[in-house]
């Protein structure tokens, strides 16, 4: 059970993504749609900096309160007639939820999108126990029906697909004979969902938050297929990440209006719903049986940590859509269902550093992240501080890093070392230096800069000896300035 | 008014020429310039990769350095940035914090300085052609320095400022990010520079010169003839 998806090492994702032509064309596209939608569903609302704060207030109310409210949450679900399952890990969440799905004598079972339940691998475990599992939300059927190619982000998990490839795909798997035209590909895959929402026995669903003080889960769609997950099968399982959750309907209102608006740029999604527990009497629609599944799987040791803020998420993937570094490399090149900065923080948090080490480095530390995230996470100080724990405490650091940094000095270095290092290095550099007063090809670790960019030569003269040689009233050159 | 300068390690070893045009820009301006020689990096590029304990080192070193000061100036958006980190990096010991703290409120990257302190915004430099600006990250999210550049470039005679397609992405730059993930850095600043010359502007101009030599690497390595100057050597410029 892993949040890991895909082969082989991180520089070898990153080779194959970069070299994937319409992955990068439908990820770019896809981040410059985001991110208009969003400029101007923020510019509607207005004072969005307060927005933010608020939102982040909330939310690091709830995470150092956490226990108080998973322990009210449960207590409404259990008066209101629903069961309540604490899964310290994702086997026991899994076995859980398999036990559950046995006793009703379950056979098929219809999803609404859940990260969550992505984390834990829940769909290889139904399957293995003979179950027959449908994912619902359009994005997520599409990935199943391709031969579960894992997502490639948290919110549209196909965005690294276009419609021609999601055509063929329908074409080859599922008898469609029309066009790419996106409306006839989602009635396809309607036409076929309808009917497997009829005759499921389970439906299960993540959570965008959890209201402690009513015992109700909300579910954010824009298909409407988290209701139908709901309304129709007798029995419905909800799987939710530990700190999904909030006090009263008063901040659940604040943080889908975030969440809404950063995610997709909509004011609201077609679907906020809640739910709480199962049917009751005189109710006429709802599931029989109740089950709500809190999963830890890691989540409570990042409490009281350096990363404490990361809990705050909630999920809305507008750090992935402004990330560069994303663009490029595409959402599978992270090897993590949670791709993107959020992703690289929180993959090595919950599954160590050892096949994730890579993760806090792919980044520049631009920041783009930390200003777009609605709760104010600041995720480029999350992956500095994953640096400092991977050379400071695990040993990891990267071989390469360590030359750079000895090979510089920079920093690390004392005052007369530095002084030195500076002084010789025009007389270091010099066989490779061009004509052009430049290197074209470095050594070293230089090498990955001349790969593709020119390096600069070390001045002949040092800034500070200029200095010094002025102080004492040297010359000054002239004519250097183009105009 | 007396200003001491932090030149930064890439000024020194590899663009003295932006620290001269910095220095005879305020003296320009009526600035008394000192510069410690004693100064070396301000430890962001081991800071950033990790080697906190080793940057603290440096830090307390420039720490030192700089406290006598009065004003703090560096052509540098990012080194001002890190200056500016110092107290929080050092929060663990609170007599070090505190200087740290002096430290960071009397330091300010170039264009903030002029036009926040000396309040100066038409310096009377003279560039003729067309630039775009770019707007490095650290200098504008983190520093907060988003307008001044623009204040001061409107001014330049013979200068058009046009805008930059998606001018809020990072070129790629970020310290040994470059060379760590030389491929990624690649395309970032490929995607940076084309929009460069899809801005069909004369020059590009910015105020930090690791970002700066990233990008005029590329343009180089491309033989693209945008030509890439430092905001100081604008300004200075006559
Ligand atoms: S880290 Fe912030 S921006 Fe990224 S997914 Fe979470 S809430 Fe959204």
């Amino acid at each position: 059970m892993s949040i890991k998806i895909g082969e082989g090492p991180f520089h070898q994702r990153v080779e194959k993504g970069l070299n994937n032509p319409f992955m990068r064309g439908a990820v770019s596209s896809a981040q410059e749609r985001f991110q208009q939608r969003k400029a101007s569903a923020i510019e509607e609302l207005g004072n969005w900096e307060e927005w933010r704060s608020l939102g982040e207030e909330i939310r690091q109310h709830t995470i150092e309160h956490l226990d108080f409210y998973l322990n009210q949450l449960s207590e409404n679900i259990i008066k209101r007639g629903g069961h309540v399952f604490f899964a310290a890990t994702a086997e026991e969440a899994n076995h859980y939820i398999r036990d559950v799905v046995q006793s009703k004598n379950g056979k098929k079972v219809v999803k609404s999108k859940s990260m969550v339940t992505e984390e834990i691998s829940l769909n290889a475990c139904l399957e293995e126990a003979g179950c027959e599992v449908i994912e619902t939300d359009l994005g997520e059927y599409i990935l199943q029906v391709d031969d579960h190619d894992p997502p490639s982000h948290i919110v549209t998990p196909a965005l690294h697909k276009n419609k021609e490839q999601i055509r063929d795909v329908f074409k080859a798997k599922l008898g469609y004979t029309k066009s790419e035209m996106p409306e006839e590909l989602a009635l396809h895959a309607r036409e076929l969902l309808r009917k497997e929402f009829l005759s499921a026995d389970i439906g299960i669903t993540g959570c965008n938050f959890a209201v402690a003080e009513s015992g109700s889960i909300s579910l954010v769609t824009n298909e409407g297929n988290a209701r139908l997950v709901t309304a129709l099968p007798k029995t419905q399982i909800t799987v939710m990440g530990m700190e999904r959750i909030v006090p009263t309907f008063e901040e659940l209102d604040i943080l889908v209006s975030l969440l809404t608006r950063s995610a997709v740029g909509q004011k609201l999604t077609s679907y906020v719903t809640a739910l709480t527990g199962p049917r009751t009497e005189g109710e006429v629609d709802g599931p029989e049986e109740f089950h709500l599944v809190i999963v830890d799987n890691g989540r409570s040791s990042i409490l009281g940590t350096d990363f404490q803020s990361v809990l705050q998420c909630i999920r809305c993937a507008a750090c992935i859509n402004v990330c560069p570094v994303y663009r490029h490399v595409g959402g599978h090149s992270y090897g993590s269902i949670y791709p993107g900065p959020i992703g690289a923080v929180l993959t090595p948090l919950l599954e160590g550093y050892e096949d994730h080490k890579e993760l806090p480095y792919a980044s520049t530390l631009c920041a783009a992240c930390s200003e777009a995230c609605p709760v104010k996470i600041p995720l480029h100080d999350l992956l500095h501080k994953h640096r400092q724990v991977i050379v400071e405490r695990e040993g990891k650091a990267p071989v390469s890093e360590k030359l750079i940094m000895k090979a510089f000095g920079f920093g690390i270095s004392s005052p007369a070392l530095y002084q030195m290092g500076s002084k010789f290095a025009p007389m270091a550099m010099k066989p490779f230096v061009g004509e052009n007063q430049s290197i074209s090809k470095g050594p070293g670790p230089l090498k990955s800069w001349t790969d593709s960019r020119e390096f600069p030569a070390p001045d002949q003269e040092r800034f500070r000896d200029w200095m010094k040689s002025r102080a004492k009233g040297g010359r000054i050159d002239e004519n250097r300035y183009r105009s | 008014m007396k200003v001491t300068l932090f030149a930064t390690c890439l000024v020194d070893m590899f663009h003295s020429n932006v620290g001269k045009a910095t220095v005879e820009l305020l003296e320009k301006l009526g600035c008394e310039i000192e510069f410690p020689q004693g100064q070396i990096c301000c430890g962001q590029p081991a800071y950033n990769s990790g080697y906190v304990k080793d940057a603290k080192q440096a830090m307390k070193h420039m720490i030192t350095v700089f406290e006598q000061a009065e004003y703090i100036v560096t052509p540098s958006g990012s080194c001002a940035t890190m200056f500016k980190e110092y107290p929080h990096i050092l929060k663990d010991e609170p007599d070090w914090q505190h200087r740290a703290q002096l430290v960071a409120n009397k330091t300010y990257e170039l264009t903030q300085f002029i036009v926040q302190v000396l309040k100066r915004e038409d310096l009377g430099a003279t560039l003729n052609g067309k630039a775009t600006v770019h707007t490095s990250c650290h200098m504008t999210r983190l520093l907060g320095a988003k307008s001044e550049p623009f204040t001061l470039l409107n001014n330049v005679q013979g200068l058009e400022v046009i805008p930059l397609d998606k001018s809020q992405d990072c070129c790629g730059f970020g310290g040994t990010f470059s060379v760590k993930m030389g491929q990624i850095s690649e395309q970032m600043v490929d995607e940076k520079v084309s929009h460069i010359e899809d801005s069909k502007a004369d020059f590009l101009i910015g105020a930090d010169c690791g970002c700066l030599m990233n990008i005029k690497g590329r343009i180089d390595r491309k033989k693209s003839p945008v030509t890439v100057l430092h905001i100081a050597e604008v300004l200075n410029s006559q």
